[in-house]
């Protein structure tokens, strides 16, 4: 049997284990919809997400307009669409940079210990001294306003929070008797940090930093709303909600609709992280 | 006489502890021929596997060898840099294997995988030929459909098969010494039976010399030529199965065999456990270890170590029973 063989049969042993979970497939099925309609934003907005098409608000379904329109006279589906561009990425992009660099620090800390664990301990305990959310702010307010910085904001926020299970995770696992039995066979320290303790460590570092996306879209809202990040005109959910609270009595949907979005993709994330932790788990897999 | 395979000489290893300096290896001495099986016998913490590990230098901080030699084919493995351990002699010439088969294998890769990158890290061998021999060495250990399982992941085997797989891998490269710290205890007792046995046909089979150490003489019996009898990070009595299952000297190593259940001995009333525990071996006073708990303790044996000495019938006893005339170490 060859590698690429044995390679598709875990694959393949890995998706039954997260299809195990209903609310996992139809989570990561939404995700989908939800990405492949925001690429396809240019192709399928039915108008300008930035131009007005009525004079004010208007109710879905009426003037033409499937999600109405918002107190600019803009149309809702069309600036939902574009703003679900912004709003992932935000989401997907800061976290996944936040782990990659999480997973270097944190078992760098972990495994080799001793003065670079303390130093990088109390570098992260004095991030930890703010709110991830106030500390997100300060460093965008020091950068200029845009989507990049809300990916750096993010991304900074959030790396002492993966770092710290990560390092968590690479202790008990540089305790096992595994590791130790991988010293006795002669393997080098870099075959034990990639062969032993990453793919140890990265399953519940992934899964922890899938349910941080979603929490993630509502910090770059957040930062968005406070003029941080995404500028006007261009829309993401967050500033939709923001925009909305101008017209909230008078059209609700305004608000109502994106931020329903944020809870769905929000929790959506979750319920992903849910499968992954069982098809990252050889345990949970069947051949 | 040729110089033996590995020959350890004053072997001291301490760890350096917040409450003190614990003496878990305290100058032991052995040596090992080729192809014979040496047994070291002891409680727990009784320096057993620190023994074990101080030989590959795996001895973890606060642990620290502080003197002696370890001389494997005349190389002083104490003197050997760290990249020469690795490629050398760990999972190459000196294989080990584990007291607890459940986690002692990576649970993210399958099996043969793991032996088949022990013979990558040592052997020139293409990634075939690896899983070749890996799957070959599967089949050595009894593994059943060994192509099939080279596949299956840990969690798919039992302890008993886990540690078949880790035999496979210490024996990977062929070592000439095998060191197999406790490879029973964690089994079922169905299962050590087949374990031993597993063991000792790859010993007699491949001529490798090995180190077993267990706290089971019966194990001992059945699997050594030589064994050392370890008490507080010191070895106290050394010999020849055959001359300490007969005659052992060493009040430690009577008690012993007093606290084993024997099936061939009717006369045999109760059994008699050794009174207390032993102690940490941490700023130990002077004199022998063994004296609170032994049942002819003299004056002597609170102010003289022992010093372990030859005796007639070509077997060494560190006690003062035994050579009342020679002066031991002063404290």
């Amino acid at each position: 049997m060859s590698g690429g063989q044995a390679l598709r049969r875990t694959l393949a042993s890995a998706w039954r284990a997260y299809c195990r979970d209903r609310s996992s497939v139809i989570a990561l099925a939404f995700l989908l919809v939800v990405a492949g309609a925001s690429l396809l934003a240019p192709l399928i907005a039915p108008h300008d997400p930035s131009d007005a098409v009525t004079f004010r608000h208007a109710a879905p379904f009426s003037e033409g307009l499937v999600l109405g329109a918002d107190g600019d006279g803009r149309d809702v589906l069309s600036r939902l669409l574009w703003g679900g561009r912004m709003s992932l990425m935000v989401a997907v992009l800061p976290t996944l940079l936040a782990l990659t660099l999480s997973l270097a620090l944190g078992i760098a800390a972990g495994y080799f210990g001793r003065w670079s664990d303390h130093v990088a301990m109390r570098v992260l305990d004095m991030v930890f001294a703010f709110p991830l959310v106030l500390l997100a702010i300060v460093i965008a307010s020091m950068l200029s306003p845009g989507v990049l910085t809300v990916t750096v904001a993010i991304t900074v926020a959030l790396t002492p929070y993966i770092t710290r299970l990560v390092r968590t995770t690479t202790q008990s696992v540089k305790g096992l008797p595994f590791i130790e039995a991988a010293h006795a066979a002669g393997a080098s320290e870099l075959t034990i940090v990639t062969r032993y303790i990453l793919p140890n460590v990265v399953a519940p570092a992934l899964v922890y930093a899938t349910t941080l996306m979603g929490f993630m879209i509502v910090v770059g809202a957040g930062l968005s709303f406070l003029g941080l990040g995404t500028q006007p005109p261009d829309a993401d959910w967050g500033v939709m909600v923001a925009d909305g609270r101008v017209v909230l009595r008078k059209a609700p949907h305004v608000t109502i609709i994106p931020g329903v979005m944020i809870i769905l993709v929000s929790l959506s994330f979750a319920f992903v992280g849910d499968g992954l932790r069982d098809a990252l788990d050889p345990r949970t897999r069947r051949h | 006489m040729s110089e033996p395979l590995l020959s350890v000489e004053g072997l001291h290893t301490a760890f350096h502890l917040e409450s003190g300096v614990l003496r878990a290896v305290n100058d032991v001495s052995f040596s090992l021929e080729p192809g014979r099986v040496l047994g070291i016998v002891g409680e727990s913490g009784s320096g057993k596997s620190v023994t074990a590990l101080s030989i590959l230098r795996l001895v973890d901080a606060p642990g620290r060898i502080e003197g002696g030699q370890v001389r494997f084919r005349g190389r002083d493995l104490l003197a050997l840099s760290e990249a020469e351990m690795q490629q050398e002699i760990r999972g190459n010439r000196i294989g080990m294997i584990f007291q607890d088969p459940m986690t002692s294998l990576n649970p993210v890769f399958p099996v043969g995988d793991q032996i088949a990158e022990v013979l990558d890290a040592h052997l020139d061998t293409t990634r075939e030929e690896s899983r070749r021999r890996a799957t070959e060495l599967l089949r050595l250990v009894g593994i059943p459909n060994a192509e099939d399982r080279y596949s299956d992941y840990p969690h798919h085997f039992s302890g008993g098969m886990r540690q078949r797989v880790l035999i496979a891998a210490s024996i990977a490269s062929n070592p000439d010494i095998l060191i197999a710290d406790e490879p029973t205890t964690a089994l079922d007792v169905t299962i050590q039976a087949q374990i031993l046995k597993l063991l000792g046909d790859l010993q007699r089979r491949f001529g490798s010399a090995m180190v077993l150490i267990t706290h089971d003489l019966g194990v001992i019996a059945t699997m050594a030529d030589e064994v050392m009898v370890m008490y507080a990070g010191r070895s106290v009595e050394h010999g020849t199965v055959e001359d300490i299952f007969e005659r052992p000297r060493h009040p430690y190593t009577q008690g012993l065999f007093d606290s084993l259940i024997r099936l061939d001995d009717s006369h045999q009333s109760e059994l008699r456990p050794i009174p207390g525990n032993p102690p940490v071996p941490i700023d130990l006073p002077p004199g022998c270890n063994f004296r609170a708990r032994c049942t002819s303790a003299m004056e002597t044996c609170a102010r003289k170590e022992p010093l372990l000495r030859p005796v007639p019938g070509g077997h060494r006893v560190a006690c003062h029973l035994v050579h009342p005339d020679t002066e031991g170490r002063g404290s």
